[in-house]
């Protein structure tokens, strides 16, 4: 092996690009939904009425406790025998959307729980409703109780990704496999690929972390570091 | 005990008078945790202006009490009148209630992720749907009621112990309530903090707010209390003015409970 080795790879630049994209836009959009629906079900859990919380438990039980690859054959092989055909994007967005939703309701169920009741009660005692107490004051100390942990389940979705390759979903895992199939430089591709992913990882945590300093923490972050 | 220096004489709390009804009356009041029976038959009635300071051992059930009378309990049994509104199930009559009553807690419970103008005005900006610079205004005036208006932009982690608990007396006047509850509002404080948010509480005591303090400051009952009542055992065992409750106290568990309080 020596550096031109590499040339038939980077020849392959588009492909790169566009599994690229693929991947950071099955990355964000998986991580938006994964936030927010996980953020609801961390509510349901704690404070809907008995069916749903058993329903939100058992959801995130099996979803923590099974590999993602059985998760995302089951959407996008076994869906259809049931009558659901989704195409390999929407499968695999969905995939990683349920399971990303599952993790982040642990995360921000542990945050709300590390929250005193007394901040509940003061609000119930200001005439706040059940709803507006959880979304103006429970919600954002939780928050930025978690946004550490939660940063790092969003990169490991990133990492994940690379499996919905396997439902042949183009993103960078599946550039690599065809650019090595046509080139034979498995070991080049894959090198270039998994450096690709470390820069999209670091970029990505940076990314989250000015996300939390701008929308989590807000100025509290700053004063309370001095 | 703190040592207020004397202010002004406060009025006397107004009489009842038959068509204004009572500020708050609990008739037959039971509640149970499980098979503990917390609250047993309390009968109290406080009318409009009137300052009751409610103390008692540790575990009698104090908190519970004024804990049920915003509902952030829920009694079993007996009926609670709140402003000439009745405690039930009724979402909306809890939200009424809570609308007129405010709380003010031992370990204060501000908001740490809002600075002190946001921790007041969040309350009258969601329930009561004021313009943010009207509720701005309003929280400057009651944070300089309280004292502490050049703390505003600041976060509550920054303020002492007694500069939060006065914040939260002035959250909870935001929302222009008839009637403040206060549960043990000093015992969480530093002896040297205490001085301050009695202070406060006796100056919207002169006012003519009508309160309900759970406090073990018996300087704080002697100067503002129209009535004490001492609780036991989920019981109200003794209810007096003043002068009379402390001077000649009626019942033995009173004599011990003040004989350990002010420590003779
Ligand atoms: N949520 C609860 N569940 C079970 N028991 C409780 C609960 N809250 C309070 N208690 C019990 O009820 C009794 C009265 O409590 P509380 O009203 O807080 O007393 P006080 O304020 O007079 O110290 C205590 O014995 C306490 O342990
Ligand atoms: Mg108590």
């Amino acid at each position: 092996m020596n550096l031109s080795s590499f040339i038939d790879v980077f020849h392959s630049w588009p492909s790169l690009l566009n599994g690229l994209v693929m991947t950071v836009m099955l990355t964000l959009i998986s991580s938006f939904l994964g936030v927010v629906l996980g953020t609801l079900c961390a509510w349901g859990s704690l404070r809907g009425p008995k069916a749903l919380r058993w329903f939100i438990r058992g959801y995130v039980e099996f979803f923590r406790n099974t590999p993602f690859l059985g998760q995302i054959f089951f959407i996008f092989f076994g869906l259809p025998a049931l009558g659901l055909r989704l195409d390999p994007v929407t499968a695999a967005l969905v995939a990683l959307t349920i399971n990303l939703t599952a993790y982040a309701c642990e995360i921000i169920r542990a945050g709300i729980e590390a929250t005193p009741a007394g901040q509940f009660e003061a609000a119930s005692s200001l005439g706040l409703k059940p709803a507006q107490a959880f979304f103006l004051v429970i919600l954002p100390p939780a928050f930025q109780r978690v946004w550490p942990a939660m940063t790092s389940q969003l990169v490991i979705i990133l990492l994940a990704s690379a499996l919905c390759s396997q439902i042949s979903v183009a993103e960078l895992s599946y550039e690599a496999n065809m650019i090595a199939s046509r080139t034979f430089r498995n070991f080049e591709a894959y090198i270039v690929v998994t450096l690709i992913y470390l820069g999209l990882a670091v970029l990505f945590r940076d990314m989250l972390s000015w996300v939390g300093r701008r929308f989590v923490y807000g100025d509290f972050a700053t004063e309370a570091q001095r | 005990m703190s040592n207020l220096a004397p202010s002004a004489a406060l009025a006397p709390a107004l009489p009842v008078s038959a068509s204004s009804g009572a500020a708050i009356e609990l008739v037959g009041v039971n509640k149970w945790y499980g098979d503990f029976h917390v609250l047993r038959d309390i009968d109290l009635t406080v009318n409009r202006g009137e300052r009751i300071v409610i103390c008692g051992p540790s575990g009698s059930g104090k908190s519970t009490m004024i804990r049920c009378i915003n509902r952030l309990e829920e009694h079993q049994q007996g009926s609670i009148v709140v402003d000439g509104i009745e405690l039930t199930n009724d979402l909306k009559r809890i939200d009424e209630i809570r609308r007129e009553v405010g709380m003010c807690f031992q370990h204060f419970n501000l908001f740490p992720h809002l600075t002190i103008l946001e921790n007041l005005t969040l309350a009258p900006i969601w329930v009561r749907k004021m313009p943010k610079k009207e509720a701005d205004e309003l929280a400057m005036h009651f944070l300089a009621k309280v004292k502490i208006p050049e703390q505003a932009h600041k976060y509550p982690g920054q303020l002492s112990g007694g500069q939060q608990q006065r914040v939260a007396i002035a959250r909870a006047l935001c929302m222009k309530p008839k009637i403040m509850l206060f549960d043990e509002p000093t015992s969480a404080l530093d002896p040297e903090m205490v001085k301050e948010v009695l202070e406060t509480m006796v100056s919207l005591a002169e006012e003519g707010m009508t309160m309900l303090c759970v406090t073990h400051e018996m300087g704080f009952a002697r100067q503002v209390a129209n009535r004490v009542i001492f609780m036991d055992a989920g019981q109200i065992i003794e209810m007096n003015e003043p002068e009379a409750f402390f001077s000649n106290p009626q019942h033995e568990r009173t004599r011990l409970f003040l004989s350990q309080i002010l420590g003779h």
